[in-house]
């Protein structure tokens, strides 16, 4: 465990994470930059589960979805995690040992899962129908499962999300 | 102002929102999710109006897809926001941040229902989608209010922090 405080204790000592903790603009700022890039992991993320759901975009077919909605996915993903990162660095100590930011670590850890579950298996046995329009039949109950799943982790990764700054 | 912020700050409402902890984080992850669904169906259909994604389908789906949820988040978003305004009104109602805020929110807003009734004209007039010689137009809404929009964003988090 000692190696783990270490590291984390370097990581809050380097000069960017001193530079992030001790300016006063530079924290609300790159906050700034994770909160709008989450709101569009999260509400791209939305249209696709909800899509598989059956909730909304009924008569888009979901492979049209997932190709226009996910590269959008993971560019803000990336910045979202680039923001995290820094954020997390300038008080390293802190953050990993509050319930909150663990909590929300696990959380994103189940959706990759998720995510991978439906790309890897899910996703190719789609039936056909699904492929277009809802009318000739829905995504089929896998699929349902995966889009509630991934709704329900990414409402409980904002909500840990929200919850850090409170402890 | 200021009478209305004291008087909102001892209904008992205020006091309730106050003291019981879990409500404003609460209400506050409401608020997020609700933006999350603003963001992101305004950024498709902002991005579309640019040109920049999206455009094997017409303005007019565009809009038809994503200004309900526009509405519809919006409406959970006022009243997410009501309660926490009720909850710490002098943390808002009096913050230059959050009134620049409500300001870009109401031109946000403004923006949107003259693209709507522009789209609106030009359907009823029995074109198929907004009208070619409307197509300036339309990329100065799509990125005016995406900039409005990511203004809405930054101000709401330097609430915390400045003003």
């Amino acid at each position: 465990m000692s190696t783990l405080a270490d590291t984390l204790e370097r990581l809050e000592t380097t000069r960017l994470a001193t530079a992030i903790s001790e300016s006063t603009w530079a924290f609300p700022t790159i906050e700034t930059v994770h909160v709008l890039a989450i709101t569009l992991v999260v509400g791209s993320i939305a249209m696709v589960d909800l899509r598989l759901l059956g909730l909304s975009l009924r008569r888009r077919p979901i492979a049209e979805l997932l190709v226009e909605v996910l590269p959008w996915t993971w560019t803000s993903f990336v910045v979202a995690v680039a923001s995290g990162a820094l954020l997390f660095a300038s008080a390293a100590t802190h953050y990993w040992g509050t319930a909150p930011f663990r909590a929300k670590m696990l959380l994103l850890a189940l959706a990759g899962a998720n995510m991978l579950v439906f790309h890897l298996a899910v996703q190719r046995r789609l039936p056909a129908a699904a492929a277009g329009d809802d009318s000739r039949g829905g995504p089929g109950a896998a699929a349902k499962l995966c889009g509630a799943i991934s709704l329900c982790l990414w409402i409980g990764i904002v909500g840990c999300g929200r919850w850090i700054g409170f402890v | 102002m200021k009478a209305l912020i004291h008087w909102l700050g001892n209904t008992e409402l205020s006091t309730l929102i106050k003291t019981v902890t879990w409500i404003i984080p609460g209400v506050q992850v409401i608020h997020i999710l609700a933006i999350s669904v603003v963001v992101a169906s305004m950024g498709m259909l902002d991005l579309r109006l640019l040109g920049w994604a999206g455009k094997r389908h017409s303005i007019a789906e565009y809009a038809s897809r994503f200004l309900p949820w526009l509405w519809g988040a919006l409406l959970v978003l006022l009243a997410s926001g009501s309660i926490l305004i009720i909850g710490e009104p002098e943390r808002s109602l009096g913050n230059l941040v959050f009134q620049l805020k409500m300001a870009l929110l109401l031109t946000a807003v403004a923006v949107t229902l003259g693209f709507r009734g522009l789209l609106v004209r030009d359907l009823s007039a029995g074109a198929s989608d907004l009208r070619p010689e409307h197509g300036l137009a339309a990329k100065i809404v799509g990125g005016v209010s995406l900039c409005l929009w990511v203004g809405i964003v930054t101000a709401g988090r330097w609430i915390a922090y400045a003003g």
